[in-house]
């Protein structure tokens, strides 16, 4: 028994990654591929997300700012691709057409920087910020708080420099892709595996993080933060490290929406964006680790299904399902999971360990 | 500890068995930016077999534009009604399918791909900001399909995937500059919101003022989201300017007049030309922007045959605002141009309608007087129009162009705008 339900999250990532990997190409359309795709893209930045706010207990609710340096970082590096060695992109032609490209734009033309700028950037960004916050011991309101006008800040500059980032039009019309055609069916279906593939590397990536020493210290740190302390470790650096994941995460998620979805704008990594991003986790359940992801993607579908059958009811809808969730069932749908799991030990009379997916936080 | 460490193994394997298969799909069989045979543009499939056609409107039915595009949506569906009462098109029945893009440009680009590929339709009505088009335009590029936009723009584009049915520059900017050049104006001072229209728009502004010999004092912009103008209005103030240039739009325009009102600012000593404020938006401002004036093509005060009708119906389709405006018209015009265009070329088919397009002849009698389509650039001719606002937030006309203006997206018959720019700009096709 223990050894099934210790092995049960690996069978589950096996059986999702089937699912995405083999099965979802087969049975699916074009248009739902590409759609899903999305949600495996807003999925990655979720995974993120339960990662520092389930596990770690912070409320990171400006991870737009992190989806949107990945995300610009590969639109910057798709619009020059596309633009051709040396020409400027079309929409710097229309605003000033004799001004130079932006500095910061010129290294983005080579394919290797772009790759590391998508893992690096959200690194430093992240880093610092956490550095700061962290060993000031800032959290719980003020932290999200911070990290939420991070976010506003964000969309505001990128809406305010049109010339230099594409401002509220954002930037769209990429044609290749690290070389490959955009508009040919088997490379989209490339980009969606590629995706699909990252989604499922990163729930490895934090379940193995979860077994580890450092993820009970995690969960600890959530927990009783002071008794860490009297321990003799650093809560700042064991949340610095699950924070800067997270970013990293995010990173990853806004750079793959990019050749999928094909347009990136400031809407998509404002404030409102991001507060989107933790309903879907909220909504999943957050210290679960299937929760996060699975939300995200159901809210993502119910965005393009029911936004597309009954837009002005949608929202209302979310926000129901939302105020139902936090009732009822404050760790997630997962938790419904998790319930049935315990009915079964406490009819099997064994005694089940502590998991940290039982434990309700109340902050 | 052993059992640890053999866990770890399988997860490397796992890991490794992913990476191997995203490797493998990465070398897969895709083309290359270099390959010769590229993947053909996705083939159509419009269904003609029945008795209906399906079209796609696509509007902000939620979100910040939604109080502008529900106006444009509503009228599509009476276009829609209308032209069903009169037996369709090509004998068949438009079945239309209204999408919500949420004032979200990725929304917009979704939903595009969804009504081309999904639900198969012949083409998509409907967008209403610039980056809402720009976000449209490479998906029915690729896509074959086709679009018709109803607002009037900044120009610069000429798509064949898209039909433009309001007024580029020359239609509206430059008959707006050549009204503030008529009644003597020499400083001119700009306030827009902060995204590609107004920017777009100024930098012809610029362009064509000093050709006129008018000069700049000052140029402000606010996003669009942004309400407060107080700033902004107090350094107009100082300026003193004979005029304001203003290509606000949406909401932000209420939060600009009431700055201008409280700021002492008056049509008598400063006043205002819009290209974003019409009959729906007017009452909003009341009486503050009374005396203001406004460049258009339409006007509901217009005096054409067709346009005492087309109040009259709109004043009695179910949901209406009760006044007609420019883009409501033009967004009723891109239908029964659409409809023209089918039956001229008695096909559905993309291909056959561009080329009928291209042929060109289409013409259509509409509110505004009669316009006819441009094959070459799918923008239309209008009239120009300088209203000026009275007390019952109706705009009473107060110069017009000399006949209907031919549509010039690139600017090709105004030598002022530089060749240069209009070659990187066809080159990049932005």
């Amino acid at each position: 028994m223990t050894k099934f339900t210790t092995r049960l999250p690996l069978i589950g990532i096996g059986v999702f990654a089937v699912l995405l990997l083999v099965v979802a190409p087969a049975v699916l359309s074009e248009h739902w591929i590409s759609n899903l795709g999305k949600y495996c893209c807003l999925a990655i930045a979720a995974v993120g997300i339960g990662l520092a706010w389930g596990r770690g207990g912070m409320l990171v609710m400006g991870q737009g700012v992190f989806f949107g340096l990945g995300a610009y970082a590969m639109a910057m590096h798709l619009t020059l691709e596309t633009a051709g060695p040396g020409a400027l992109p079309g929409f710097m032609i229309l605003y000033d057409p004799l001004a130079p490209l932006p500095a910061f734009w010129e290294p983005f033309r080579s394919e290797v920087f772009t790759l590391v700028a998508i893992v690096l950037l959200p690194v430093i960004v992240s880093a610092i910020l956490g550095y700061a916050l962290f060993k000031r011991r800032v959290k719980g309101a003020y932290f999200a708080i911070l990290t939420q006008a991070l976010a506003v800040a964000l969309a505001v500059l990128i809406s305010s420099t049109i010339r230099e980032t594409g401002g509220d039009t954002g930037l769209s019309n990429f044609k290749y892709f690290f070389g490959y055609v955009l508009n040919d069916e088997a490379n989209k279906l490339m980009v969606y595996l590629i995706a699909a593939a990252l989604l499922v590397v990163c729930l490895l990536a934090v379940w193995q993080f979860n077994r580890s020493r450092f993820g009970e210290l995690l969960v600890a740190t959530r927990d009783a933060e002071e008794r860490v302390r009297f321990l003799g470790y650093d809560p700042a650096n064991i949340k610095l490290f699950a924070f800067v994941v997270a970013a990293v995460m995010a990173s990853i998620g806004g750079a793959m929406f990019v050749p999928i979805v094909g347009i990136i704008t400031p809407q998509e990594i404002g404030a409102s964006a991001s507060i989107l991003m933790i309903a879907g986790v909220a909504l999943g359940g957050r210290a679960s680790l299937f929760g996060p992801a699975l939300g995200a993607m159901a809210i993502g579908w119910g965005q393009s299904s029911l936004g597309s059958s009954w837009p002005e009811g949608w929202i209302y809808i979310l926000g129901l399902i939302f105020i139902f969730v936090i009732l009822f069932l404050p760790m997630g749908l997962s938790s419904l999971f998790d319930r049935a799991k315990g009915l079964i030990r406490r009819s099997s009379d064994e005694p089940g360990p502590a998991t940290p997916e039982l434990r309700e936080v109340v902050k | 500890m052993l059992n640890t460490s053999r866990r770890r193994v399988k997860t490397l394997l796992a890991t490794g068995a992913i990476a191997a298969t995203a490797a493998l799909v990465l070398s897969g069989c895709g083309s290359r930016a270099d390959d010769a045979t590229a993947a053909a543009a996705g083939s159509s499939c419009i269904d003609t077999s029945g008795d209906t056609i399906k079209l796609g409107f696509l509007n902000s039915l939620t979100g910040g534009m939604a109080i502008s595009e529900k106006t444009v949506s509503n009228v599509l569906h009476m276009a829609a009604d209308e032209i069903n009462a009169d037996g369709g098109i090509l004998g068949k029945q438009i079945e239309y399918i209204q999408e919500d893009g949420a004032t979200d440009w990725p929304t917009f680009a979704e939903k595009t791909e969804k009504l081309l590929t999904q639900d198969c339709v012949a083409a998509i009505f409907g967008g209403w900001t610039s980056s809402s088009r720009k976000a449209v335009k490479p998906v029915v590029e690729e896509l074959n399909g086709l679009f018709f936009y109803p607002v009037q723009y900044e120009g610069l584009e000429a798509s064949p995937n898209i039909y433009y049915t309001g007024a580029t520059t020359n239609q509206q900017i430059i008959p707006a500059m050549d009204f503030l050049a008529a009644e003597g104006v020499k400083t001119l001072f700009l306030a827009g919101s902060d995204y590609v229209f107004p920017r777009t728009a100024n930098a012809i502004i610029k362009l064509y003022a000093a050709e006129l010999g008018i000069e700049i004092v000052g140029e402000e912009y606010v996003p669009l989201d942004k309400d407060d103008w107080t700033t902004q209005v107090a350094k107009i103030a100082a300026a003193k300017p004979d005029f304001v240039f203003n290509t606000i739009n949406g909401s932000s325009n209420v939060g600009f007049i009431k700055a201008y009102y409280d700021a002492g600012l008056t049509p008598e000593t400063t006043p205002i030309i819009s290209v974003s404020i019409a009959e729906e938006e007017a009452p909003a401002m009341g009486h503050e922007v009374t005396g203001n004036y406004a460049s258009w093509n339409y006007f509901q005060s217009l005096d054409t045959p067709d346009n005492p009708k087309f109040i009259e119906d709109w004043k009695a389709y179910p949901g209406s605002s009760g006044v007609t405006s420019d883009p409501m018209e033009a967004a009723y015009i891109s239908l029964y141009l659409y409809k023209a265009l089918v039956e001229k070329a008695g096909s559905f088919e993309v291909d056959a309608v561009n080329a009928a397009a291209a042929e060109g002849g289409i013409t259509f009698d509409a509110p505004e007087g009669t316009v006819t389509l441009n094959g070459d650039n799918h923008h239309i001719s209008k009239p120009g129009h300088i209203g000026r606002i009275n007390a019952d937030n109706q705009f009473d006309i107060v110069w017009e162009s000399d006949g209907f203006i031919e549509p010039d997206p690139f600017l090709d018959g105004y030598d002022w705008f530089p060749a240069d720019v209009r070659d990187a700009l066809v080159a990049s096709a932005g």
